[in-house]
């Protein structure tokens, strides 16, 4: 349990994919212009990196690493997200609509999210077991939600700040970025002291 | 060899295993949508403006797929919309009249001097809670643009510390007039018509020592026009659209030239 706790709360703050490891860095620029976009964006990509660790931990246990194609794990993962968050969106279709309306239009977009394929490769490389994966996959999700709701705040405040001429949009959008980052820096060490 | 020929028959097998997949899930789980409900989301413009009162255009056109919401509800897309909805729907089209917004005000920053000098926050609804904005003129435009912010089509610029509709590209959805927090933006039928852009219903002499281009509520162009066109209420000239047969004359003799002809005037000059 506690093995579990810590990888949750590294992925969520000292790891954190968006401003630690500075994965997923487009949606993270591109969807936190406002609270709602960024939460329907991240509630996807929590949902999507859970389930992607669940199904790319027995696929390549079971069958890339036994006939010894490790090597292919880039290009297997990508196909079965692919196929997986197609499959997830009938399925949320059909069966969970308020869901399907609620994530709407970012549920697809994930699919070429740099941060999910991180997520999956990242677990083979450190060799964590099915239950690790998927605590990692959801600590991760729950991080980048972190980051985009931290940083949808923000760019509020920014909107109302009057830059000078040459920062305006991106330029100060970026230094905010970095400038949240930095926060995060902050974290280091902390989750291991957190529980012993 | 053996490697490569045990690459390819696993990328393949998780490939077709995955299309194989999704096309059962496809036809298992497939929800049959209203066709009626796609056809009319592609004839709505697509701005999501929610002018209609739906939470965006596919919202809207499921509801009248549904019965729930009646044809004519879009404003942006005007006629061609309603019309294409109507064969769609297979009923009679209603017509629609077009409008565009106006801004009820004329003093550019120039003209009524600052009552204090504001620092705050760059909105207009933050400068108006603070003695009513810092221009001297209670009734006119701040100039911070929430109504350029609200404006989906970028048709609101501002013209030294004045909002100015560029008609072309305004739809009439409303959005500016909604954030105005001082309400200066109506929406005014799409015809050739003069319009009184002022608001101010104070005297003519303490109007005219806040603002040059205010209206002063004299009546010259009540005087000037023969359709009966114009009313001095309250100290301030309103024209009633449906009489005005846009002849000008009115604009003519307006001491402070608060008085705009729509569609007449070019629309203002647009940077990128």
């Amino acid at each position: 349990m506690r093995e579990l706790l810590i990888i949750l709360f590294t992925m969520v703050l000292t790891e954190n994919y968006v401003l630690v490891q500075f994965l997923g860095i487009c949606p993270f620029l591109g969807v936190s212009k406002n609270l709602s976009s960024a939460m329907g964006m991240s509630a996807a990509v929590v949902f999507v990196m859970t389930i992607a660790s669940a199904v790319t931990w027995p696929v390549y246990h079971l069958i890339l690493d036994p006939l010894g194609l490790g090597y292919l794990n880039t290009i297997a993962f990508i196909l079965i997200i692919a196929a997986l968050v197609q499959l997830v969106e009938i399925a949320l279709k059909k069966y969970l609509h308020p869901l399907y309306k609620a994530l709407g239009i970012y549920l697809p977009l994930i699919t070429t999210n740099c941060a999910v394929l991180a997520v999956t490769l990242l677990n083979i490389q450190e060799d964590y077991s099915l239950l690790e994966s998927v605590v990692d996959g959801l600590g991760a999700g729950l991080g980048f939600m972190l980051a985009m709701v931290l940083f949808s705040g923000v760019r509020r405040t920014l909107q109302r700040a009057k830059p000078p001429k040459c920062f305006e949009g991106l330029p100060i959008t970026l230094v905010a970025a970095s400038l949240t980052s930095l926060s995060f820096m902050g974290f280091s060490g902390l989750v291991e002291n957190l529980f012993n | 060899m053996e490697l490569v020929i045990n690459a390819v028959l696993v990328v393949t097998g998780i490939g077709a295993l995955a299309a194989l997949l999704l096309i059962a899930a496809s036809k298992f789980m497939h929800v049959p949508t209203d066709q009626r409900a796609e056809e009319l989301t592609a004839v709505l413009p697509g701005a999501n403006c929610g002018a209609c009162g739906y939470a965006g255009c596919a919202d809207y056109a499921a509801a009248v797929a549904e019965g729930r919401a009646e044809i004519g509800l879009c404003i942006p897309g005007g006629d061609k919309t309603a019309a294409g909805m109507a064969e769609i729907m297979g009923t009679e089209a209603v017509d629609i009249e077009e409008q565009v917004a106006l801004v009820r005000c004329s003093g550019r920053l120039t003209h009524p001097p600052d009552k204090y000098n504001y620092v705050g926050v760059g909105s207009c609804a933050a400068a108006s809670a603070l003695f009513g904005g810092r221009a001297s003129c209670r009734y006119g435009c701040l100039g911070l643009g929430d109504c350029q912010k609200a404006c989906g089509f970028e048709a609101i610029q501002l013209l030294d510390g004045l909002a100015v509709v560029n008609q072309q590209r305004c739809t009439g959805c409303g959005a500016c007039a909604a954030a105005c927090p001082k309400g200066i933006i109506a929406l005014v039928p799409l015809k050739r018509s003069a319009q009184v852009a002022c608001m101010n219903t104070d005297r003519g002499a303490e109007t005219r020592k806040i603002c040059s281009a205010g209206c002063l509520g004299c009546g010259m162009c009540k005087r000037a026009c023969e359709q009966e066109a114009i009313t001095v209420e309250n100290n301030l000239a309103h024209v009633d659209p449906s009489r005005c047969n846009n002849c000008g004359k009115c604009f003519g003799v307006c001491p402070t030239g608060c008085i705009t002809l729509m569609i007449k005037n070019p629309p203002p000059p647009f940077e990128g």
